[in-house]
């Protein structure tokens, strides 16, 4: 007899939970050498208060109401929740604060598409750090962590949410087209970009920048080719030990989903899967949304996913 | 595809004659996939051969480094992650509404029921057209001959690609409107996107030459 559960979702028996519970050791292991203390907040929190982290972003997909008529929501990433622990529980602690986490995140799925409604995410959020340093630390943790759990093929891209709006300012784009342009690189369809940016009938070189910058993906040779609007990755790259900068690959065109990232955005792969372990970025206005006004960076693994890379790298 | 490091996913139906093609110009014997049309993995060469609305699923998961894919599929699968690289340029339609010839009856349906039915193997780009220009329908998504439904009053009107209109004119339909223009499409999956940089952008710009040649 089966008594199903529902898509996206699964049980995990011991011999599979051996084996993720190596990784996520492994993990914390390095995570607690590192300074960053583990934290647990609750799956169920209001609604209103999410909120408050991003409107758009978290986009709770399980609401629910508790006996006095409130809306409760799961969330779907740490980052919002542990900026309100912040806000709330470190009013005035000296930063930076260093904090990770082993928690099970809640998506919706899109139909017969393989996806998780329940995630287990391991990550940091480093509060405090401003710019470059911050952002270097957050990466470094990161290999260190991925080296933890056995990966011997992945790599990080490193984007930056501010290059395209800097590119477009540097080629005098008009303000009233940028959305379309910004919409298509979203979409990942660089047929569509240029098929926006020959509507503009910018200056042939201009033109041609446009389109080449978002494309360029590589080592720190390609951020020589931005200019000026990469200088916030120039800084960086000069900040990274040469293990951690190997296994960074610049991608200029990189962009995030949720809306609140302001700098450094970091997505993670690895040669055996065909789909990114995690990512993350800087995102330095969410926690002034809670009142703490504070700088932050941080990123999440998809725990499964890395435990499939592994394996596929075998 | 196979000496780059790369798997392509190429759709077996109207734009394989062409693909191979492409892949010919690119440098890779197709001499085997064209031959045996039953086979559908080909290891040496680094192709895979699917029906085409599964290419743009097998990109995304990562079995399939790049595909080529119509543009009317790639926009059905809109939600699918995956990196539009090149429009290749062969394969052009036009992704149309149209009716039966004489009284537009969907006009009339819309008119006095408020709604009317459209058949189409493009249930998303069909719903999403008639939302955007404020008209309430009914979908029906059928898998065979679309012409077929408004003839036997199954439906008021039809959604799909035309090259020609000939089928459209001999079946006894006009366009109405029309969505957009399509045409083959070189697509990556996001991981390999980067992880094979080097490769994907040594074909895209065999391929961008060739076409804009």
């Amino acid at each position: 007899m089966i008594h199903p559960v529902p898509s996206g979702t699964r049980d995990v028996l011991p011999d599979e939970m051996r084996e993720l519970r190596a990784i996520t050791e492994a993990m914390r292991a390095v995570l607690d050498a590192d300074g960053y203390g583990e934290i647990q907040t609750p799956a169920l929190e209001y609604e209103s208060v999410l909120r408050r982290g991003d409107p758009e972003a978290g986009r709770p997909a399980y609401r629910l109401f508790d006996e006095s008529g409130r809306v409760l929501v799961l969330r779907s990433d740490m980052t919002i929740p542990i900026a309100r622990v912040v806000a709330t529980r470190y009013p005035s602690a000296e930063p930076p604060l260093r904090f990770s986490y082993f928690a099970h995140a809640y998506r919706s799925v899109r139909p017969q598409r393989g996806e998780a409604r329940e995630q287990l995410q391991a990550g940091i959020e480093l509060v405090g750090a401003p710019g470059a340093e911050g952002s270097a630390e957050a990466l470094t943790v990161l290999c260190r962590t991925l080296d933890a759990a056995g990966l011997a093929d992945y790599r990080v891209g490193v984007g930056d949410a501010g290059l395209f709006p800097a590119l477009l300012d540097a080629l005098r784009v008009p303000m009233g087209s940028r959305r379309a342009l910004l919409r298509e690189l979203v979409t990942r369809d660089f047929v569509g970009l240029r098929r926006e940016v020959e509507a503009l009938h910018l200056p042939a070189d201009h033109a041609e920048r446009l389109l080449a910058v978002p494309q360029l993906r590589g080592g720190v040779e390609v951020l020589e080719a931005a200019g000026d609007a990469a200088s916030g990755m120039r800084e960086l790259h000069g900040l990274l030990t040469p293990e951690v900068a190997a296994r960074v690959i610049f991608d200029l065109g990189l962009v995030r989903e949720l809306g609140y990232y302001t700098g450094a955005i970091f997505e993670v792969y690895d040669t055996a899967i065909g789909v990114p372990l995690g990512g993350g970025g800087r995102y330095d206005d969410l926690l002034g949304r809670f009142g703490r006004p504070l700088p932050a960076v941080g990123w999440a693994l998809d725990v499964e996913r890395v435990h499939s890379a592994a394996v596929g790298e075998r | 595809m196979a000496d780059a490091g790369l798997r392509i996913a190429v759709p077996r139906g109207g734009l394989f004659g062409e693909t191979m093609d492409v892949l010919d110009r690119l440098g890779i014997d197709t001499a085997e996939v064209r031959a045996n049309d039953r086979k559908l993995l080909f290891p040496e060469a680094g192709i895979i051969t699917m029906r085409p609305s599964d290419v743009v699923t097998y990109v995304e998961a990562g079995a399939a480094d790049v595909g080529i894919v119509g543009k009317d599929v790639l926009r059905e699968q809109s939600e699918r992650e995956v990196y539009e690289l090149v429009d290749l340029g062969f394969g052009a339609c036009r992704m149309i509404y149209a009716v039966e010839a004489g009284e537009d009856r969907a006009a009339e349906a819309l008119r006095r029921l408020g709604v009317m039915r459209i058949a189409t193997k493009y249930p998303r780009i069909a719903a999403d057209f008639f939302a955007r220009t404020g008209r309430q329908v009914e979908i029906v998504e059928v898998k065979g001959s679309v012409e077929l439904a408004p003839l036997t009053g199954l439906v008021e009107g039809i959604v799909d690609i035309t090259q020609t209109g000939t089928t459209l004119r001999e079946n006894g339909l006009v366009i109405r409107e029309e969505l957009f223009a399509s045409s083959a499409r070189m697509i990556a999956n996001p991981v390999s996107y980067r992880v094979k940089a080097a490769a994907i952008d040594a074909v895209v710009e065999r391929l961008r030459a060739d076409h804009d040649g």
